[in-house]
């Protein structure tokens, strides 16, 4: 009895654990279902159709490159563009410092809707075409404020002292940078960049106000929640499931490795 | 830049840096002799630091110059000035294992070759066999090694070395002293040293200039300003002093006449840093260990021309190699007394009747003007 | 010898002689936080800042998509919106307040269990608690539809504890369903919003020094004393951050309604995004997104200073 009652605490958590994981694992075992109708709701019968045939589905697979396509360059701008504010905002006391860091905060603190409204309603008024470079844009401006707080938490944490030695070892200020600032603060642009690509590529609601006719992955979804759901989306969702996983316990024993053998 | 250890010699002339309305140090003048071992002391925020950092160029002057061997630097940024520093807690590269850290200078500066001198280097400190150990994997001790490895490898003409000793224990950092003074004069190269341990600037430094706030208050061997301190600061932060304001009576020969408390004391004028005049006031000081304590029914025994000062035991504790005692006495009510533990009088328990004397030749004589207990808390707070 | 002499401190009206070239490097190095910034800030000036002071035209222009849209100073447009959507306003705080309480609740366990009790499991619960959201969300949100499919186990279940009963009684369910029901959304909005609540709380959590809870178990000897008084509030910058990234978003959100409700748990961003895109009524849907926009920014700064955190950013 007082057992329980001190591992309380760690039965709500794996209670809550299992709230999280309740929908991956339904999505997988319905990766394997053969429904009657057009929607894959309910339990049929087991079938690897989907997994032999995931492209099947017409247009499915274009709309998943085109989110795989916009989420690896929308990274590759908010990480260039976020890491250079950071450093700005960490290493240096200007003026507009309180105005700027007001500007990082306020993207995150507003609703998706209000951001996607607007920012359509500019596009719309300006006349400029729906489509890729309107969502690539529209991801860059929201995974900004994301990696910004990720590379400045880590360059702040940074001791000033390890790029002074370089600089006293004849490192000039680029050597510095590329040889010593860059490597420490990697962990921190990794893990903004990650988050961006994450966050790009599931975005629904700013995609689906800037998009026009162009079809996202998230948005083929959400239009085959309405005109039926085919199991390869489950195929689709379990895959990237188990490939991230799969990565990110990859690099830990990685990384758990090499601390090992040093 | 060359890299031989000749002319290594540091002239600052005028240098100074203030952060805002705050003089971090005032306008100063230092010649520092190549090959020598020199040592700038202090409580925390003394501008020590400051000094040396604007030595690596890592803190722009406000005003001054900074030359090493006849060339003007004041104007060349840290990777071009030919010194190297040992930073407190080391800042060695996290990322980079030992031996990357040891090669990162020779490698800047487009040496491909660099095994040899590395593993020379390494062997020299003693961590041949860490060389590709990261360095949170050593200790304290190993790690300070390194970052003096690190540094030498690349033949500074000036080494400077910011609190290299401060994160080790005390048996540790005696070691590492000796350890330190003895690859300076194998090596032969200027270091600057900045710490705020006053007997590890005496062990190590042939010259040390004491610093308070922002200016150097007095620079020079380690005995002579232990022997004659300047200043009131000087004289209780490096070592204690017993400090006694005295009135001028009169000259006899070399000496000054005081009277303190009714007891007519000798100094020699050679030895008092003040300006004096009969009937003025001056700090007749002495240091502990040159006071002999006799217990008064001894009195008649003591030689005559010593200075003499009558007094009671407050307190006495034992430290092994000599005991120290606290006296009351009318001109001062904490006379410190360090007598030797040669032949113990069992008689000197607090509470005892004793008179102090020491030979005359042994007082210094300052300025009355000072803060008599400057430099007391900074040795407490460091 | 080493000589040194003591200057008289420079008048602080003379400038101190620094060389030029040393006075041109302090100029550059002035410059490169603006050059930094230029980039990004000039991203965010013109997709973010930009389009908000544009919406705030648009909502007060009268006109049509054929003939233009004008600037009139139309401000009717505001209260036209705020009282025919008022319900999807309130509904929106209120599921959002629900969702943003239960994740809370829910996930402040799972967080400490992570910082204090996982051991070496820890790593693993934290790749699981980040998973999910590699599967894209709309699948995950879609896969509840099946989870609390009428008839399923989990209704089934939950009508035998009775608890159907005392949910419909809240008017939260309606008979044995679940699905398209309030509670599904708030189910739904809690599940999807569950992470951004567990991490901040997680990293707030860890920073917590062991030893703190050993000390305060030697002087309060009570377990939930020593969370009342030691865990809960040095956990609070991670609270603050959690409620936030959970409540914003959640009261924005329209697809839980739309996938696991009925047009009777429409939220406001259903309404903004149906004027938006098939009603083609710009200036309501700016009217109605400014609206949301103001409160939430009235609320988040109201929350901060109560909370009193830190920087955020």
């Amino acid at each position: 009895m007082r057992w329980i009652r001190k591992n309380l605490v760690v039965f709500a958590g794996v209670l809550c654990l299992a709230y999280l994981i309740l929908p991956n694992l339904v999505v997988m075992v319905f990766s394997f279902n053969k429904p009657n109708g057009r929607f894959n709701y309910e339990w049929t019968r087991f079938s690897t159709d989907a997994w032999e045939h995931p492209c099947d589905v017409a247009d499915m697979c274009g709309s998943l490159g085109l989110s795989l396509q916009i989420a690896l360059y929308a990274t590759i701008g908010a990480t260039v563009l976020g890491t250079m504010i950071a450093f700005a905002l960490a290493r240096y006391r200007f003026k507009a410092r309180g105005t700027t860091n007001m500007l990082i905060f306020l993207p995150m603190a507003m609703p998706e809707v209000v951001m996607a409204a607007s920012l359509g309603t500019l596009f719309l008024n300006m006349r400029v075409p729906f489509g890729f470079w309107t969502i690539l844009i529209a991801h860059i401006m929201f995974c900004l404020s994301f990696v910004v707080t990720a590379v400045k938490a880590r360059v702040m944490s940074m001791d000033p002292r390890l790029e002074q030695a370089a600089q006293d070892l004849y490192a000039s200020p680029l050597q510095t940078f590329l040889r010593v600032t860059l490597p420490l603060v990697a962990p921190g642009i990794a893990s903004g960049a990650l988050l961006s690509f994450a966050l790009s590529f599931d975005d629904f609601i700013i995609t689906n106000f800037n998009a026009g006719s162009t079809v996202t992955f998230p948005m083929f979804v959400w239009g085959s929640a309405q005109r039926g759901t085919p199991v390869q989306i489950n195929v689709i969702g379990t895959a990237m499931f188990v490939i991230a996983v799969l990565v990110v316990v990859a690099g830990q024993l990685l990384g758990s490795r090499r601390k090992a053998r040093a | 830049m060359t890299h031989d250890s000749s002319g290594g010699e540091v002239i600052l002339s005028g240098i100074s840096k203030r952060y805002g309305a705050f003089t971090a140090v005032h306008p100063l003048d230092l010649t520092i002799p190549q090959g020598s071992f020199f040592a700038l002391l202090g409580a925390s925020g003394c501008g020590k630091t400051t000094t040396l950092r604007m030595i690596a160029g890592l803190e722009d002057p406000s005003s001054g110059t900074v030359s090493l061997s006849g060339e003007d630097v004041t104007a060349l940024p840290p990777y071009k000035r030919p010194v190297n520093t040992v930073f407190q807690n080391y800042a060695l590269f996290p990322h980079l294992d030992i031996y990357e850290n040891v090669a990162f200078g020779l490698r800047r500066r487009g040496i491909k070759s660099v095994k040899k001198q590395v593993e020379d280097m390494l062997e020299l400190v003693e961590l041949g066999s860490m060389a590709r150990r990261k360095p949170n994997q050593l200790s304290g001790g190993q790690q300070q090694r390194v970052a003096v490895a690190r540094a030498l490898i690349n033949h500074p003409k000036v080494l400077l070395l910011d609190e290299p000793l401060g994160a080790l224990d005390l048996k540790l950092r005696r070691q590492m002293q000796l350890e330190l003074k003895r690859i300076q004069t194998e090596v032969g190269i200027t270091f600057v040293h900045v710490t705020h341990d006053q007997e590890e600037a005496m062990t190590m430094a042939d010259t040390v200039a004491v610093m308070n706030g922002g200016r150097v208050e007095q620079l020079g061997a380690p005995a002579d300003l232990y022997e004659n301190p300047g200043s009131t600061f000087v004289a209780n932060f490096l070592g204690t002093s017993n400090l006694i304001e005295a009135e001028v009576t009169g000259t006899s020969g070399d000496d000054l006449l005081l009277v303190a408390g009714g007891q007519k004391l000798a100094l020699p004028t050679a030895r008092c840093s003040a300006k004096t005049a009969v009937g003025g006031r001056v700090l007749a000081g002495v240091r502990p260990e040159k006071i002999s304590v006799a217990h008064r029914d001894d009195e008649d025994s003591i030689a005559d021309g010593r200075n003499r000062i009558p007094g009671r035991i407050v307190d006495s504790s034992f430290i092994g190699v000599s005991t120290q005692f606290v006296i009351d006495s009318p001109v001062c009510p904490e006379l410190e007394v360090f007598v030797q533990n040669v032949d113990r009088d069992s008689r000197l328990v607090p509470g005892a009747p004793v008179v102090l004397h020491w030979n005359p030749a042994h007082t210094f004589g300052l300025d009355a003007a000072q803060d008599i207990d400057a430099g007391v808390q900074e040795v407490e707070a460091a | 010898m080493s000589t040194v002499t003591d200057r008289p401190p420079a008048p602080p009206e003379t400038p101190a002689p620094v060389p030029a070239a040393m006075r041109r490097a302090a100029g550059r190095k002035r410059r490169v936080p603006y050059w930094l910034l230029l980039p990004g800030i000039a991203w965010l000036l013109v997709f973010f800042v930009a389009p908000m002071i544009y919406q705030a035209s648009t909502s007060v222009q009268t006109g049509s998509l054929e003939a233009g849209f004008k600037v009139t100073w139309h401000f009717a447009t505001y209260w036209d919106a705020l009282t025919e959507y008022y319900p999807q306003f309130l509904r929106s705080f209120e599921y959002s307040a629900i969702a943003t309480v239960l994740c809370l609740a829910i996930g402040y366990p799972l967080a400490y269990t992570i910082a204090f009790r996982a051991g070496r499991w820890r790593n693993l619960i934290l790749i699981l608690v980040i998973a999910p959201f590699f599967t894209s969300f709309l699948i995950r949100t879609l896969a509840w539809e099946t989870i609390l499919a009428d008839g399923g186990f989990v209704v089934q279940t939950l009508n035998q504890l009775h608890i159907l009963d005392l949910t419909s009684s809240l008017g939260i369910t309606q008979g044995d369903r679940v699905l398209a029901t309030p509670l599904a959304v708030i189910c739904g909005l809690t599940y999807n919003f569950l992470p951004f609540m567990i991490l901040p709380l997680y990293t707030s959590l860890e920073r917590i020094d062991g030893k703190l809870h050993e000390a305060a178990g030697d002087l309060y000897a009570k377990p939930f004393t020593v969370f009342r008084k030691v865990t809960f509030p040095l956990s609070m910058p991670g609270v603050v951050a959690g409620t936030l990234l959970t409540f914003i978003p959640a009261t924005g959100d329209y697809i839980n309604a739309e996938l696991l409700g009925t047009t009777n748990q429409k939220m406001i961003g259903n309404v903004i995004q149906s004027q938006f895109l098939r009603v083609l009524d710009y200036p309501t849907a700016a009217a109605l997104s400014f609206i949301l926009m103001a409160v939430i920014l009235a609320m988040v700064m109201f929350y901060i200073r109560k909370a009193g955190t830190e920087e955020l950013v």
